[in-house]
């Protein structure tokens, strides 16, 4: 059964990251970042094994291989150049799981930048692809830092497009946008109430409600009966720890 | 199949493309916009790069998936504007120069999301006004460029999609792993990135290479399938060993990450950039350059 004692917080976010991709079957995992890539390469290796998923470079291994490692052996099944990960996003076989550095309740994100685009106060990464990954096929996110700078109650930038948005574009233009879930370090998160605002799916273990509820600016649903992130299994934390990540570089991101 | 050096006797002889970094540049003029290939930190033609440095040229319009080429020209004051999909070192996920010419406003810029990029480059390529796509429906790419239209579709669905203009370049700079001298060019590395776009998409395209090589030994190295920059879209071939340095060039050598590091540092500190700029930027030709990177070691 689960090492409930074992189990530190990255490899719990690890697993809830893992947990985006259940029921996806035979599309790209494309997470960013290293608990991300964890987590889309336990998925593989568990529960999704029809899944392909890229090295970052250009191609798509069919083995498993740890990450941070540019000379890990790799079985190669095929070959995706930019030029072809930018037409498979337009073909909606593939979910990222990509960061936020803010992100509201609607699910709108922003990595572009801190205060007026014309000319901010933090340039951040840009738009990057977020604008043509939420309105062609399924996005997830990551936020390692969970507070009330990253939980806003509105973003500067809006980078990927958050239900409220799509709302307003209406049909047919929204109809392959699907923000799946929110990992953060606190909890995990989903769309699914009445209106599509972000509502609490799990705290994880050792985490109230009132610590997520006061590291977030703006009003979570689904406050009542939470339940917990489920833990990692032996085999997942094996996984982790043994194969795809034995440097321990996912807990980097916790800062 | 394909004949290789057997063949030596029975090509023709064809134009000799090859010219300096620097007749390169004599050919750029204030203005222009100029497309520079590779992606990133991957595979750009610093050398050519280096030659805008050290010229007059000014008011330049740049259009790339940016990496220290952009960061280069912001912080040597060379550029108007920015068109790009991202501007990154990879290994160090913003461009810190970049970053601070945005941050102080020194340059204009049309920000896009980066498979919409490719559109625009795509479109310039087969000389139609536009590509339609849904990226950017939503999102802030429309509210940040105004001057982008949309377009409903002539069909039954009538969807409205978002027209990426096509990117009109007056030259374009690519780095190839090998090249002949007639200027049809080789990638020999894991990725084209959209090399072949920048060529079609401007009225000039001017190709530095790590090395010449005569044009029946191009499948020495590379499956015919590696041979994708034809002639036909080149004017200049630039024989540049090391002239991605310091971004990657795969096989040939990766990214000098040392090196990146202290030119990423310089954007913090006046000094250090003067001290790099001295060193490195004023260099007088390539060949120099790798004398400089010599003595480092």
């Amino acid at each position: 059964m689960s090492s409930i004692a074992e189990a530190t917080i990255d490899e719990i976010c690890v697993v809830a990251c893992a947990e985006a991709f259940r029921g996806d079957g035979e599309i790209l995992c494309n997470p960013i970042g290293t608990v991300p890539i964890v987590g889309g390469r336990l998925a593989r290796a568990t529960f999704e094994p029809d899944l392909v998923y890229t090295d970052t470079v250009a191609v798509l291994p069919a083995n498993n291989f740890p990450v941070g490692d540019p000379d890990a052996p790799k079985v190669v099944e095929s070959w995706v150049p930019y030029r072809t990960v930018f037409d498979i996003v337009w073909s909606g076989k593939r979910h990222v799981l990509m960061g936020a550095s803010q992100i509201d309740q609607w699910g709108n994100q922003n990595i572009a930048a801190i205060g007026d685009f014309r000319q901010p106060k933090a340039q951040l990464l840009g738009l990057r692809g977020a604008p043509g990954n939420l309105v062609n096929h399924t996005t997830s996110y990551w936020v390692p830092n969970h507070s009330t700078r990253s939980f806003v109650a509105s973003v500067d930038v809006v980078s990927g497009p958050g239900y409220d948005r799509m709302r307003e574009l209406g049909s047919p233009s929204n109809r392959f946008h699907d923000v799946r879930r929110v990992v953060s370090n606190l909890g995990v998160f989903d769309f699914q109430t009445d209106d599509n605002r972000m509502r609490i799916a799990s705290v994880h273990p050792g985490v109230t409600v009132e610590q997520v509820l006061e590291a977030t600016a703006f009003e979570l649903a689904g406050t009542d009966d939470v339940v917990e992130t489920r833990l990692p299994t032996d085999e997942e934390l094996h996984l982790i720890r043994e194969v795809l990540d034995p440097t321990g570089a996912r807990k980097a991101e916790f800062r | 199949m394909w004949a290789g050096s057997q063949a030596r006797a029975i090509v023709a002889a064809m134009v000799d493309k090859r010219m300096t970094e620097d007749e390169v540049v004599s050919e750029l003029k204030d203005g222009m916009t100029i497309g520079i290939g590779g992606w990133g930190s991957r595979r750009k033609p610093m050398s050519l790069v280096r030659a805008i440095l050290r010229s007059d040229l000014k008011d330049l319009t740049v259009v790339a998936y940016g990496g220290p080429d952009i960061g280069l020209l912001c912080a040597a004051g060379k550029l108007r504007r920015a068109v790009y999909g991202f501007v990154s070192l990879d290994s160090i996920p913003l461009e810190p120069h970049f970053r601070q010419a945005r941050q102080s406003g020194a340059i204009e810029f049309t920000e896009l999301d980066e498979g919409a990029f490719y559109l625009g480059l795509l479109a310039a390529a087969h000389r139609v006004p536009f590509y339609p796509t849904r990226a950017g429906l939503g999102s802030d790419m429309l509210t940040m460029n105004p001057e982008l239209r949309t377009v409903t579709s002539p069909y039954d669905d009538g969807e409205e999609l978002v027209a990426i203009p096509a990117f009109k370049l007056d030259a374009a700079l690519i780095h190839m792993n090998r090249a002949d001298a007639a200027g049809n060019g080789q990638f020999l590395g894991p990725d084209l990135y959209f090399d072949d776009l920048f060529a079609m998409a401007a009225d000039k395209t001017y190709m530095s290479t790590e090395k010449i090589v005569p044009t029946e030994s191009l499948l020495d190295e590379g499956s015919v399938h590696t041979l994708r920059i034809q002639r036909i879209f080149t004017d200049g071939v630039v024989e540049a060993p090391r002239g991605a340095h310091f971004t990657e060039c795969p096989p040939d050598y990766g990214r000098d990450e040392a090196f990146q590091r202290e030119y990423a540092a310089t954007a913090r500190d006046p000094e250090a950039w003067e001290a790099f700029r001295a060193t490195y930027l004023e260099a007088p030709s390539h060949a120099d350059y790798l004398k400089a990177l010599e003595a480092r070691s």
